[in-house]
């Protein structure tokens, strides 16, 4: 299990491995290369090397984003993981369905294949506590297939990695979709 | 077949073949057909507006729609349910524009016109409580019990299933919904029979789909035609209770003698469902032991209760009740209601049900199982948006306009039922009598009938006199070969 706490919204970094500034640098292009090398792996939909990047402990989160109170932000904006509903909350087992589906071949959502690029943006370390490191961020999915059918994904995004020898595994994976009513008519790719 | 395309039609219904079992695609696509359904169709039906689960305490509301129109169900201080017009009557602002909440007055924010669902303030909840400068701008004279939120004449609490109709003169919700209530009945009921004994999951789906909002409706009607192909993908991975290789709805390799053979049932009143009270589907074999042995523990106590009572076990759906709240009353068991929003255009919400008293482990396992099931993330569901949307949209065309579609399934082999102004399709899986009946009722409500009128022609179901018909002249010959 992670060690990291998955918290929304911390704003400072909380180094508890001590790391140099020099060091923070670096470990952040390090695992920015990692995270985009990861989006080009789905957007290529390489799939079966792109689960490789996950942990056995992977976990996949999209809450249901509502319409709600100033005051009442904290407490109820999002659906809570692990006991409401959301448009993901999911081990790395339902993440490898998901793969197996879209490789039969007659996905009628994903055939003809839609055209995705995965954006990430923003990124920032907010935690170390080696070999786990949390880095918050922004993403922006945009999908297009067949002609005009056009959708753009956009919100907060927050990752826990891994070290894994050389490289990073992701182990925890929370997206905070920036739409109550969902206007895609469906989340056949991954966000 | 005669359908006459000459647009815009005086009548909807003329549109409609059933005997031929055409169905122009007017009626799918078409702004003047879809500003008709608005007018005569929605504000006229029984619709599901939320569940009592969702507004368990005084002062809690959720923001749902009816038709083209935006409501509040909300609890007043003692208790009771009330469905008010989301529209302040000043000038028309969206008095509340959260999902849920709790509150004992809504405030509209342009002019703070309020209105209280507190009895010691008001009479009736969603009256008129606060006006600024009452006395000065209306010297006083303006009769606040005239302009209070519009409130919804006709709720129906049934077993936690919300039900809303604007109009005083539609049939009472038991004589809407008829023998279709048993479908009701087990997506209410607990797993165990245990009346009402159902809550829903916090949080609903909501998501726009490119679609008209009728492919919703049918789907779930009765199309169980469209499994093995649309659904082909989420087969193959198999993401039921069984685990691989096992069924998604979760279904025994062996129902052998338990069941009596599935058939569709189809309601003169529109409703329809995928399958018969008789089709007695017991839970599934989970890939873990425990949860099979507390849905069979279930299973067995339900059995007990519904014999005792003389009830068949059968009824799970997928439903529709008319016109357009489907469900699905087994593995999932969710609600889904398909809001209009233009003829190519429909919002589409899903609640999920759970049994009040299922312990963490059930529960935990359902609220999986539904997410990777149901809803746009779904790997059910994804399949069906993909034919909807382009279904609509590739029937929009000049020349794709000028071709119904067919609606000939086990036409004139429908089969009698002992519930009432009901028949059965004559196979499993094939059959569009469900939808057949369906486009009827909704003809009949669209081309703007009284209430009177409507419950007049639903009176008879002459599709058993046809069955009857059938039978008289098969014996008949049988006779003559004699
Ligand atoms: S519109 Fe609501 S008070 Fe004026
Ligand atoms: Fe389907």
């Amino acid at each position: 299990m992670s060690t990291l706490t998955h918290e929304q919204g911390k704003p400072q970094l909380v180094n508890e491995s001590g790391l140099s500034k020099p060091q923070l640098r670096e470990l952040l292009a390090d695992v920015s290369d990692f995270l985009y090398r990861e989006a080009d792996l789905l957007d290529e939909r390489r799939y079966t090397e792109w689960l490789e990047l996950l942990d056995d402990d992977y976990r996949y989160s999209v809450p249901l984003r509502m319409n709600v109170p100033f005051a009442d932000v904290a407490d109820n904006e999002n659906t809570k993981l692990g006991a409401e509903v959301c448009w993901f909350d999911e081990p790395k087992s339902t993440v490898e369905f998901r793969v197996t589906q879209l490789m039969t071949g007659v996905h009628w959502a994903e055939e003809p294949v839609s055209r995705v690029s995965h954006l990430l943006t923003n990124l920032r370390l907010t935690r170390v506590d080696l070999p786990e490191v949390e880095i918050s961020g922004r993403f922006l999915v945009y999908r297009n297939r067949v002609s005009d059918e056009t959708d753009i994904l956009v919100g907060r995004r927050r990752d826990v990695l891994r070290r894994a020898g050389d490289d990073w595994k992701v182990v925890r994976r929370t997206l905070l979709l920036d739409q109550s009513v969902l206007l895609a008519k469906n989340l056949s790719i991954f966000i | 077949m005669t359908i006459d395309q000459s647009l815009p039609s005086q009548r909807v219904s003329d549109l409609i073949d059933i005997t031929a079992g055409e169905i122009s695609r007017e009626i799918f696509v078409d702004e003047a057909i879809h500003k008709q359904e608005l007018e005569n169709l929605f504000p006229r039906a029984w619709l599901f507006v939320g569940h009592a689960s969702q507004v368990p305490n005084p002062g809690d509301y959720f923001s749902s729609w009816m038709g083209s129109d935006p409501v509040l169900l909300t609890r007043d201080d003692r208790g009771e349910i009330y469905v008010l017009l989301n529209s302040c009557r000043h000038r028309g602002m969206k008095v509340c524009r959260y999902d849920e909440g709790n509150t004992m007055q809504f405030t509209c924010p342009y002019h703070a016109w309020s209105y209280s669902i507190d009895g010691s303030l008001v009479d009736v909840p969603g009256d008129l409580h606060g006006v600024p400068h009452l006395k000065s701008a209306y010297q006083g004279q303006l009769e606040k019990a005239k302009w209070g939120l519009v409130r919804c004449p006709r709720v129906h609490n049934y077993k936690g299933l919300v039900f809303a109709t604007w109009d005083e003169q539609a049939p009472d919700f038991l004589d809407y919904v008829g023998d279709f209530h048993w479908w009701l009945d087990n997506l209410a009921d607990a797993f165990d029979g245990t009346e009402g004994g159902t809550e829903v999951f916090h949080g609903v789906l909501k998501w726009r789909i490119k679609s008209n909002w009728k492919f919703v409706s049918e789907n779930f009607l009765g199309d169980t035609y469209h499994g093995a192909s649309t659904h082909a993908s989420v087969e193959a991975v198999g993401i039921g209770p069984g685990g691989k290789g096992k069924r998604r709805h979760g279904e025994r390799q062996n129902q052998g003698g338990f069941s009596k053979g599935r058939m569709k049932t189809s309601f003169r009143l529109g409703h329809g469902a995928s399958d018969n009270l008789d089709y007695e589907l017991p839970y599934p074999e989970f890939a873990e032991p425990e949860l099979t042995e507390y849905f069979e523990h279930a299973w067995n106590k339900r059995a007990e209760k519904l014999r005792a009572e003389g009830r068949p076990l059968g009824g799970r759906g997928p439903a529709t009740m008319f016109p357009n709240m489907s469900f699905a009353a087994g593995f999932p068991r969710s609600i889904l209601v398909a809001h209009p929003i233009s003829p190519t255009e429909t919002e589409v919400w899903r609640w999920f049900l759970v049994d009040k008293d299922a312990p963490d482990f059930v529960r935990e396992w359902l609220r999986q199982y539904y997410m990777r099931y149901g809803g746009p993330a779904g790997m059910t569901e994804q399949d069906d948006m993909e034919n909807w949307d382009y279904a609509t949209n590739a029937s929009r065309g000049v020349v794709a306009r000028r071709y119904p579609y067919n609606y000939q399934q086990g036409l004139d082999r429908e089969q009698p039922s002992e519930l009432d102004r009901a028949v059965h399709s004559d196979h499993a899986i094939a059959g569009e009598v469900n939808a057949r009946a369906f486009y009827r009722r909704w003809a009949e409500y669209v081309d703007n009938l009284s209430q009177q009128e409507l419950t007049e022609r639903a009176q008879v179901d002459e599709r058993i006199d046809r069955i009857k018909e059938r039978q008289a002249k098969s014996a008949a010959e049988l006779e003559g070969q004699a």
